[in-house]
This record gives C-alpha cells, structure tokens and sequence, in this order.
C-alpha cells in the first residue's frame, strides 16, 4: 500500500488552483447539492408556478389592474421566484458554515469568497431555470408579451442584477444565522417583499402606510421595469432605481459577508 | 528553526474571555513521526491544533509547522498541512468519489489527476465498494475513513487529526488506527489528538500529556507507561485496621486509595509472577487481603500520577467546537 501513498512531485506542498477554477468547482459543488435536494429544489422550482396559478385564476378576478391580470402579475411573480430561489443560497451558506467542512476549506486556504461565490453563482443558474419555467407557464396562460430583442435583454439583465444581490443578501444571512433552520426563517421575511409592492396589486390599492413602503422598497421598481419592458410600457426611471437597489444592496452583502465570514470561521 | 522538525511550538498561549485554555504550550515534533496530543476534555487540545493549522490566532508564542511561520506564512504553511476534526468534512450529498474529487481539485489537481487520486485513495481506504454511495448512507467509520482521505488528496506533509477515532466502535476504532500506521510510513507527520492512553499507546512515537493548557509530561509511551504503572493491582483488604496499616507502608508504592472500600492500587506489569510475589510481600500471613483485581492503567491513573489531581471533565471552549463528552476506554 505504501506506493499509494508515495508523495508525487507536488509532495508536501500543493499548488493553488487559479481563482477562477476554484470559484467553478465550488459552483459545481453547490449545483450539484442543490439538484440532490429534491424536495428543495421542487419547492423552488413549483412554489413560484403555483402562486402564479393561485393568483391569475383564484384572486384575478377580483383584482383590476387595467390590463388583462395575467399580463400585470407575471412579472411579479418572475422576481417573487427570484428572491424565493436566491434565499435559499443562506441555508445552503448555513449548512457549510455549521458542518465542519468550513474549517477544511481554510485549512486548505480556499478564500471566503470563492466558497460564498461558488453558492452565488449556483444560484443564479438555478434561478434562470425556475425564471424560464415560470416565463413558459406563463405563455401557457395567455401572457403575451410586447417586447423588442434590446427590451428581453434588458429586462433579464435586471432580473439577474436582483437575484445577484439577493443571492449575495442570503449569503450574508446564512453567514448570520446559528443554523441552516434559522436562515430558511430569516429568508421567509425576504420572500414577502413582493407582497408590499406592485407585484400583485397596484401600490395605488394600498393604505397609505404601506404605500410608503411600497414605493420606497427594492422590489417594486425591479418589478415595474421587468413589467414595462416587456409589456411595452413605459418605465420612467425603474431601470436605474432598480439597478441602484440592487447594486448598493450587493456591495454592501459582498463586505459584509467578507467580515462575517473571516469572524466566524475563526 | 531545525529542519527535521515538523512542528515547533513555544509559549503558546490563548484564553477565550476571562478563560485561559492555553497557558504556554512547548511542543516539538520531529518530522515523519506520529505524535499524540494527550489529554481530558478542556485540556486544550483542540485548541493547540487550531492555532497550529492557522484557524485561530494564538494570543502569545510562536510556532512553525512544516518549516512555515503560523503567523507570517500561513498560506504557504495551509498549503502543506491538512486538519480533520472532530466533524466529519465531507458533503453528505455527494458520493465519498465525487467528495474527494472536488478535494483532490481544490488542492491544485487537474482532472484527471484528481480522478486519478481520487481512486487511489479510496482503495487504500478500503472505501472502493461504497465509491459511487452518497456519504450520508455511509457508517460513522466509513465517514472518518472518507474524511481521512479527503485530507490526504493534496498529499499534505502534516497531518492534523482531532480525535480520529472518539464515537467510534471498537472495530472502526481498530481500522481508523492502522490506516493512521500507515500514513507515517509514507513519510507523512500525523499529530493527533486523544483522550485514550491506549491510542497514544498503539499510533504514537511520541507523546506530550496536557492538563490545564499546559504539557505536563512529554516522552516515548513506554516512558509515560512507567512513570504511570501500566497495569494497577487493587487489593480490597478484610477490615479497615489492614487498610491503614498497608497505606501506611506502602506509602508512594500506593498509586490508588479508597478507604470506603478499603482498596489499595499498586503498579504491576500484569504477570502472573509479579501479581503473586506482590501478594505475597504485601499480605505474606494471607489474611489481610480479601480480593484482588488487575486492570489496565487509564488516563486518569496517567493524570493521577502526573499532575496529583484526577482528570477534570469540563467542556472546551474552542470557538464553538466544544470537544464531545467520552468515557474513557
């Protein structure tokens, strides 16, 4: 047996592998756990479908919004899905951070922010997957879009800027949280954004406390630029609120999970 | 610092708030051998092992492991050791193959070389047949095993192990201690952490005993062992007058005393010869001597004869990971 373990040229000492494919196998890593959790990834992908149904046939009669409903909430529900599938990075960062595979990745000098990114950028290929599923369900149900090639690009380019800072908010979460339980209930309270804002219903319905809120919270003009672009509206200055939100909302997750991560791994 | 030294610690030193685990910690380890960190919960045991792999800062002291400063080349020095503590670190979601190829990557490997290395170790593991398993179906020592390995893909010169084997059966027990035999024989250091004398016992070339973050006794185990008393006779005496007059002497002959049993412990190697010519030089009219038993000398008979006190049972702080509450064997 004594060959096996032979040190090879590397004994001793190891290379370390460019950032950029530590950063790809974490991702990898973190895809691949994501696919193997079943009942979550199910939740993630049918949770979103399923409002869209409960709220086009169940409420959307009742509901007017001057258009045609399907056609006002599927982009509400598009970043409802988003922040549903960019929560669940904190449990995932919860899991690490309790489990003692943390303390081997520093041990092996792999950074803070490749473990963290790898999360992210997993998140962010799982949501485009549940994002195109709800696009097609929607399709399905009537929604019919008026939207120029330069308007999807635009809009996807949002919804991504979103999830990426939600996903980095969660990391921070999971980085928080004392167990991968606690960070599914801090996540819960990021899932219910949408409901104050213009997702379902017009701000305008709304009492005038949160209407304030309403009008002042990252989602809502996710959501109008997503809707305006692809319903052929016009946005006013949506975009650059919503890329404002979700860019100050990143940077400040990004530092924060630096911090939070060298303190609790020490 | 001397090159045939894989670890070189002096006045190593950490408290958490107001409790001091570490108070001044020397330790020398020479390279490609087997060393025993042995001690009670709270000794500060694990501790130690943080600081040397660089997880956590140590408030006074220096150390070098590897030839590498913990303090101003810890990259250098993270990229030439592995740790495996007391949690299994590996995905229970993926297979133990796909967890040491992602391992073996981490570490620098391409593909087919991680794969590679991947195989490999799981052969010597004896892990070959559950390869393709997910790690959550496996057993806790097929767990340690996996974990074991995983920290070998990089080919590591020292081998950081947090109590290998505590929670285990005495069979998984037994395989984790012959894969560990066979680390050193490759050249690997493996610095281990215990609370079972006769782990030290079996895997160590050298052992340093800790009680109270401090090293109390350091040697060869045949050393520690006589200055111990491998094996203790206890003789339960017939009435209390005997007890007296026997503790009185035997005096430091005497390693244990418990006068509500009216028991006396003195040091035996086990034989039947020995065990026969202290009975007869300790009770020759046969009368005081009741019952008699032999039993092999555990950590807190170490402690007992080291430190003068028995082994305290307080839970470790060690930011977070307090160290499992174990009988001892």
């Amino acid at each position: 047996m004594s060959e096996l373990t032979a040190p090879g040229p590397a004994a001793g000492f190891t290379v370390r592998p460019a950032a950029a494919a530590e950063w790809q196998i974490m991702a990898g890593r973190s895809l691949r756990l994501t696919r193997r959790k079943l009942d979550a990834l199910l939740t993630s992908l049918l949770l979103p479908v399923i409002l869209m149904l409960m709220f086009v046939y169940l409420f959307g009669g009742a509901i007017h919004t001057g258009t045609a409903y399907h056609d006002y909430v599927v982009p509400g529900v598009l970043v409802l899905c988003a922040g549903f599938g960019a929560a669940l990075t904190a449990v995932q960062v919860s899991e690490d951070m309790t489990g003692g595979i943390i303390d081997r990745f520093r041990s092996m000098d792999i950074s803070g922010a490749a473990a963290l990114s790898g999360h992210v950028a997993a998140s962010l290929v799982r949501n485009t997957v549940s994002t195109v599923l709800v696009l097609g369900v929607g399709f399905l149900i009537g929604f019919r879009p008026h939207a120029g090639p330069l308007d999807w690009i635009a809009a996807a380019g949002i919804l991504l800027a979103f999830i990426l800072a939600f996903s980095w908010l969660s990391a921070a979460i999971g980085l928080v949280a004392g167990s991968p339980e606690a960070a599914s209930g801090f996540t819960f309270l990021l899932m219910f954004l949408p409901y104050a804002s213009s997702a379902f219903v017009p701000i305008s319905t709304m009492p005038a406390v949160i209407r304030g809120f309403a009008h002042h919270q990252p989602a809502t003009p996710v959501i109008d630029s997503v809707r305006g672009l692809l319903m052929g509206t016009p946005v006013g200055d949506s975009p650059w609120l919503a890329l404002a939100w979700c860019g100050g909302i990143m940077a400040i997750s990004v530092v924060l999970s630096g911090v939070l991560f060298r303190r609790r791994a020490s | 610092m001397g090159n045939d030294l894989a670890v070189e610690a002096a006045g190593l030193e950490k408290s958490y708030g107001k409790v001091r685990v570490l108070a001044g910690v020397d330790l020398r380890v020479p390279r490609g051998s087997i060393f025993a960190l042995l001690g009670p919960n709270g000794a500060g045991k694990t501790t130690t092992v943080r600081i040397l792999a660089t997880l956590s800062p140590a408030d006074a002291g220096r150390a070098t492991v590897a030839g590498y400063d913990i303090v101003r080349e810890r990259q250098l020095l993270r990229r030439s050791i592995s740790l495996t503590g007391q949690y299994a670190a590996v995905d229970g979601m993926q297979t133990g193959e796909e967890n040491l190829r992602m391992m073996a990557r981490l570490s620098g490997q391409r593909r087919a070389a991680a794969r590679r290395r991947a195989r490999q170790l799981l052969e010597q593991f004896g892990l070959a047949d559950v390869a393709g398993r997910r790690v959550a179906t496996y057993s806790g020592g097929m767990r340690r095993r996996l974990d074991l390995a995983a920290s070998l893909t990089g080919h590591p010169a020292v081998v950081f192990l947090d109590e290998p084997t505590t929670g285990l059966d005495l069979r998984s027990r037994q395989s984790m201690w012959q894969v560990i035999g066979e680390l050193a024989d490759c050249g690997v250091t493996v610095f281990l952490t215990t609370q079972y004398l006769e782990e030290a016992d079996r895997l160590a070339d050298r052992v340093a005993v800790v009680d109270d973050g401090r090293v109390v006794a350091e040697g060869t185990p045949a050393e520690l062992k006589q200055q111990v008393a491998d094996q203790r006779l206890d003789l339960m005496l017939a009435d209390p007058s005997f007890f007296a007059g026997l503790a009185r002497k035997l005096g430091a002959r005497a390693i244990h005393l418990d006068q509500g049993t009216r028991t006396i412990g003195v040091a035996t190697d086990g034989s039947a010869a020995h065990v026969r010519a202290l009975l007869d030089e300790i009770d020759p009219q046969g009368t005081a001597v009741q019952r008699f038993t032999v039993h092999t000398a555990t950590l807190d008979d170490v402690f007992l004869a080291l430190t003068g006190h028995a082994a305290a049972t307080t839970a470790e702080q060690s930011g977070g990971h307090p160290e499992k509450e174990t009988a001892s064997v």
